[in-house]
C-alpha cells in the first residue's frame, strides 16, 4: 500500500476496476443508469423539457399584460396559475436542476478526475425522485382547480385559501413536489459533496479545482443547508391545510366566516421561504459564476485572474447569502429594525460579487479573445448580471426598497440577475461542454442567430421594465392599464416587451433544433475542440466512456489555468502534463513535502 | 467588431434611455424626498460603474480580439490592484449605504405629534378608521368581525364608541400633518400602497403594521394594492384626498362614529359582559 501511493497509477491500484458497478443491459445503462454522465443528461433533458412549458407560460402572460382579452381563456385565476408555474418552474425545476443535477453530475466527476460520483445508486434515485417532482407538478394542471396561483412565494394565508386559484389540489401537490424535489437533491447533493471532497484525483488539490467545481461545490452545500427550511415550510403548510393546524393561520375571515384558525404567524412562513429563497438565489448564481469563469478564461487563453481571490469570493458570497435572507421582507411589517442588519449584509455582499466581476473582466485584458459563441454568451452574462447586480443595489438599501418593492422593478431587476444572466451562463455552457458530451460541435450560424436575438432580446425587455417600477407600477396585476398615474404611453411599453418576448422565445427554437440536429449532423469535435486544460478534455475518448478514464485516472500536477504560460510550446497546458509549476501554485510545495 | 459596437451601444442606449425616456417616479406627495434623493445617489453611482464596465469588456473585446499571432499575458494575480478595486467597491457601497440607513432611521421613528389613521384591508376592499375624539382607536379583534361589527372593534373598549369608520374608498387627510397609518387585514397579505406618497407597509391578519408619513400637497392619490391577496388582487383600489384643514374638517363633521352606526346592540351585548 505504502509503495502504491507514489507511482502515477496508485488510483489503479486503490481503487481496482472490479469495484466500478457496470451495467449489464440497456435498461440500466440508459434509463436506469447510475453513470453521473447519463444522469446529468437526463436531469438536463427534463428541465429544459419543463422549461418548454415555462416559456410558453412567459408568452400567455405577456399577452395578457399587452393585449388583455385578446386570448379569452386568461381569465385572473389563469393569469395567477401562469406567474406561479412560471416562476416556480424556472427557479426550480429548470435552473436549480440543470446547474446542479446537469452540469453538477457531468462535470464534477470528469473535471476532478474520477470515474463516477461516490455513490452511484443513491446518484440514480435522486433523478428519479426529480422527475416524480415534476410528474407531480404536472399532474396538478389536471386536477380540479388546477394548479395552485399563489404566485411562486406561495405565502400564506391566501396560499389556502379559497379565493386563490388551486386551492382545492394544487396548492397540496405543489407542495409535495417540492417536498420530494428538496428529498430528491438532497440524495444527488450529499454525493457532490462528499465526491468533492473525497474523490479528487492524485494531485487534484482543492486550490487546483476549476472554478466550475468551485461554484457547484458551494452552491450545493448552500443547498444542503437551505432546502430544510423550504421542506418544513412545506410541510408545516400541508399540516394547516389538510390538518387544520395553525403554524401560518392566524384567526381571519374568509367570505364573512371566522375559520377555526387560530394564533398562528404568516411572517413566519416568510421568513422560512426565505431563509431558503435567498441562499436559492446563489444556489442559482454561484455555479454560473464558476463556469463563466472557466469560459472567459478558456476562451480569452488566458488565466483566470485572482484565482485564489476568486474561490474566497465564491465562499463567502455563499456564507454571508445566509444573513441577507430578510431583504425580501423590508416591508413586510417584520421588526424595522431588522432593516438596518439586513441592508448592511446585503450591501457588504455587493464587495465580493463586485470582485468577480473585476475579475472576470480583468482577465480580458491582454486576453487572445477568440469570440466563440461560449464566449459571447460569458460576455452578454457580464453586462446582464452587472446590470442585474447593481439594481439590487437599490433593492438591497432598505429604504430605496420602500418605493419600490412589490413593483415591475423588482420583476425586472430579478429577471435580469437571476434569470437572463445564468441563463445566458446555461447556454454558454452548453455551446461550450456539447461536442465533449457528444462528439460534435454546435452549429455555428445557428448559435450566432440564437446568441444575438437571445441577448438585445432579453436586454431591450427587462432594461425599461425597471422604469415601470420607478413609476410604481405594481407588480402580478392581471391588468394595469386603469392606474391613475400610468400614461397611455406605459402600455406602448407593454406591448413592445411583450413583442420582444415572443421573439426571443421563438429563437428558443432555433437552439433546440441545433441541439437536435447537430447530435448526427454536427462537424465532429475531436477532444478538446477548445484547446482547453481541464481533465474532462483529457478523456481517451469522447464522448467519455462509463469509467470516464481508461484504465489509469489522470495526475493532476498544475492547476486548471496554464494558458499561454511563458517559454509553452502550446497556448495551454492541461492539468494532467507533468512540468514546472507556476510560482503562485501552492501544491508543489505539499507534493515536495511527502516525497521526502 | 460588431461585438464591441454593440457594447457601447448598450451602454450609450441604456444612458440616453434614463434620461428621455417618459417613464419616470411620479410626482411626490409626501416628505420622502429623502428617498427620491437617495434614489438618485444609487443611480449616479450605479450608472457609473455599469458604464465603466462595460466599457472596459467593449474597450478589450475590440483590443484583444484574437489575431493570428496573438498571445495573451500571463498574470496569474495582482493583488494590489485587487485591493485597490475593492477598497473603490467599499466606498461607492457605504455611499449608498450611509444615507440609505439614515433615512431608514427617520422612515421607522414616528413624530410624536403624528395622528393616527387605521386602514383595513378585506379581499378585496379597503376601510378606514379614525380614533375620534379622544384620540385612541379602540381595541380589535378579527374574531368579533360580523355584520353588526365589521370592523372587529372590541365593544366594551370605552376608547372604540367615538372611533369614526370610514367604510368608503376615500380617506381624507389634512395636509401638512403628519400621521401614523396603522394597517391590519381580515383575510390574507395586502399592502397599503400610494405611489406618491413613496411609502408602503404589508398588512398581516393577527398584527398590526405601521408607517408615517407627512402629506406635503392637497389632490387626490389613488390606493394600490402591492401583496398579492387573491385573484381581485388588481381590482383592490381605494384613495387619499389630502385637504386642506379647513376641507378637512369640514369633511370629518359628517362622518359617523362606531356608537352612531352599530352601537345600540353592540353596547347591549358590551353591558351583559
Amino acid at each position: 500500500m505504502v509503495d502504491a501511493t507514489h507511482g502515477p497509477d496508485a488510483h489503479a491500484a486503490e481503487f481496482p476496476d472490479a469495484e466500478l458497478y457496470h451495467p449489464k443491459s440497456w435498461w440500466t445503462r440508459y434509463v436506469f443508469s447510475q453513470d453521473a454522465k447519463v444522469i446529468a443528461i437526463q436531469y438536463a433533458s427534463t428541465a429544459l423539457a419543463i422549461g418548454m412549458l415555462a416559456l410558453v407560460l412567459s408568452w400567455l402572460m405577456r399577452m395578457q399584460l399587452a393585449f388583455p382579452g385578446f386570448l379569452s381563456f386568461i381569465d385572473a385565476a389563469a393569469y395567477y396559475q401562469f406567474i406561479t408555474m412560471h416562476g416556480m418552474i424556472m427557479v426550480i425545476y429548470l435552473i436549480t436542476a440543470l446547474f446542479l443535477g446537469g452540469f453538477g453530475n457531468y462535470l464534477i466527476p470528469l473535471m476532478l478526475g474520477a470515474r463516477d460520483m461516490v455513490f452511484p445508486y443513491v446518484n440514480m434515485l435522486s433523478y428519479w425522485t426529480y422527475l416524480l417532482a415534476v410528474l407531480v407538478l404536472v399532474v396538478s394542471w389536471f386536477t380540479p382547480g388546477g394548479p395552485t396561483g399563489a404566485g411562486w412565494t406561495l405565502y400564506p394565508p391566501q396560499a389556502i385559501l379559497s379565493n386563490t386559484p388551486g386551492q382545492e389540489s394544487g396548492i397540496v401537490l405543489m407542495l409535495v413536489s417540492l417536498i420530494l424535489f428538496v428529498i430528491g437533491f438532497t440524495m444527488g447533493g450529499l454525493n457532490y459533496i462528499v465526491t468533492v471532497l473525497q474523490g479528487r484525483t492524485r494531485g487534484m488539490t482543492l486550490m487546483r479545482m476549476p472554478l466550475t467545481v468551485w461554484g457547484i461545490f458551494i452552491a450545493t452545500v448552500m443547498a444542503m443547508l437551505a432546502f430544510p427550511a423550504l421542506f418544513v415550510a412545506c410541510v408545516m403548510m400541508l399540516f394547516d391545510k389538510l390538518l387544520g393546524t395553525s403554524f401560518f393561520m392566524p384567526a381571519l375571515v374568509e367570505m364573512g366566516e371566522i375559520l377555526p384558525h387560530d394564533g398562528g404567524s404568516p411572517i413566519l412562513f416568510q421568513h422560512l421561504f426565505w431563509f431558503f429563497g435567498h441562499p436559492e438565489v446563489y444556489i442559482v448564481a454561484l455555479p454560473a459564476f464558476g463556469i463563466v469563469s472557466d469560459l472567459i478564461s478558456t476562451h480569452a487563453r488566458k488565466n483566470i485572474f485572482g484565482y485564489r481571490m476568486m474561490v474566497w469570493a465564491i465562499v463567502i458570497i455563499g456564507a454571508l447569502s445566509f444573513v441577507v435572507w430578510a431583504h425580501h421582507m423590508y416591508v413586510s411589517g417584520m421588526n424595522p429594525y431588522f432593516g438596518f442588519f439586513f441592508a448592511v449584509t446585503t450591501l457588504i455582499i455587493a464587495v465580493p460579487t463586485a470582485i468577480k466581476v473585476y475579475n472576470w473582466v480583468l482577465t480580458l485584458w491582454r486576453g487572445d479573445i477568440h469570440l466563440n459563441p461560449p464566449m459571447l454568451f460569458a460576455l452578454a452574462f457580464i453586462v446582464t448580471f452587472v446590470n442585474g447586480g447593481l439594481t439590487g443595489l437599490f433593492l438591497g438599501n432598505v429604504v430605496v426598497d420602500v418605493p419600490l418593492s412589490d413593483t415591475m422593478f423588482v420583476v425586472a431587476h430579478f429577471h435580469m440577475v437571476m434569470g437572463v444572466a445564468p441563463i445566458l451562463v446555461i447556454f454558454g455552457a452548453i455551446y461550450h461542454w456539447y461536442p465533449k458530451i457528444t462528439g460534435r460541435m454546435l452549429d455555428n450560424t445557428l448559435a450566432h442567430l440564437h446568441f444575438w436575438v437571445t441577448f438585445l432580446g432579453a436586454y431591450l425587455i427587462f432594461f425599461p421594465m425597471h422604469y415601470l417600477g420607478i413609476m410604481g407600477v405594481p407588480r402580478r396585476y392581471f391588468e394595469s392599464g386603469d392606474i391613475s398615474f400610468q400614461p397611455p404611453s406605459a402600455h406602448d411599453l407593454n406591448i413592445f416587451i411583450t413583442v420582444m418576448a415572443l421573439i426571443v422565445g421563438a429563437a428558443q427554437l432555433a437552439f433546440v433544433f441545433n441541439l437536435v440536429w447537430s447530435i448526427r449532423h454536427g462537424k465532429p469535435s475531436g477532444g478538446n475542440p477548445w484547446r482547453a486544460t481541464t481533465l474532462e478534455w483529457q478523456t481517451p475518448e469522447t464522448p467519455p466512456v462509463h469509467g470516464n478514464f481508461g484504465r489509469e485516472l489522470p495526475v493532476v500536477y498544475r492547476w486548471a489555468y496554464d494558458y499561454s504560460v511563458p517559454g509553452a510550446a502550446e497556448d495551454f497546458i492541461p492539468q494532467n502534463q507533468p512540468g514546472p509549476n507556476p510560482p503562485h501554485d501552492e501544491a508543489p510545495r505539499k507534493r515536495k513535502a511527502a516525497k521526502s | 467588431m460588431v461585438v464591441a459596437v454593440v457594447l457601447v451601444l448598450i451602454v450609450v442606449g441604456s444612458v440616453a434611455f434614463h434620461f428621455l425616456s417618459p417613464w419616470w417616479w411620479t410626482p411626490i406627495a409626501s416628505n420622502w424626498g429623502y428617498i427620491d434623493n437617495t434614489i438618485i445617489i444609487t443611480f449616479w453611482i450605479t450608472g457609473a460603474v455599469f458604464t465603466a464596465v462595460v466599457l472596459f469588456v467593449a474597450y478589450c473585446v475590440w483590443r484583444f480580439r484574437h489575431k493570428e499571432g496573438q498571445k495573451a499575458d500571463y498574470e496569474p494575480e495582482n493583488r494590489r490592484l485587487e485591493n485597490w478595486l475593492m477598497g473603490l467597491t467599499a466606498v461607492g457601497v457605504a455611499a449608498m449605504l450611509i444615507p440609505g440607513l439614515f433615512v431608514w432611521g427617520q422612515f421607522i421613528t414616528v413624530p410624536a405629534d403624528a395622528t393616527e389613521a387605521e386602514v383595513m384591508g378585506a379581499q378585496w376592499q379597503w376601510s378606514y378608521r379614525l380614533p375620534g375624539a379622544d384620540g385612541k382607536l379602540g381595541l380589535s379583534d378579527t374574531r368579533l368581525v360580523a355584520a353588526d361589527n365589521p370592523y372587529g372593534i372590541k365593544p366594551d373598549d370605552p376608547n372604540g364608541h367615538d372611533d369614526v369608520l370610514i367604510e368608503a374608498d376615500y380617506l381624507h387627510l389634512p395636509v401638512d400633518k403628519p400621521v401614523k397609518m396603522l394597517l391590519r387585514s381580515v383575510d390574507t397579505l395586502h399592502d397599503f400602497y400610494v405611489a406618491e406618497f413613496r411609502s408602503k407597509m404589508d398588512m398581516i391578519p393577527g398584527a398590526v403594521t405601521y408607517f408615517w408619513f407627512t402629506p406635503t400637497r392637497t389632490g387626490q392619490f389613488e390606493v394600490l394594492c402591492a401583496e398579492l391577496c387573491g385573484t381581485g388582487h388588481p381590482y383592490m383600489r381605494g384613495g387619499v384626498v389630502v385637504d386642506t384643514q379647513a376641507d378637512y374638517d369640514a369633511w370629518l363633521a359628517s362622518q359617523q362614529t362606531y356608537a352612531q352606526l352599530y352601537a345600540p346592540e353592540v353596547l347591549k351585548t358590551a353591558d351583559i359582559n
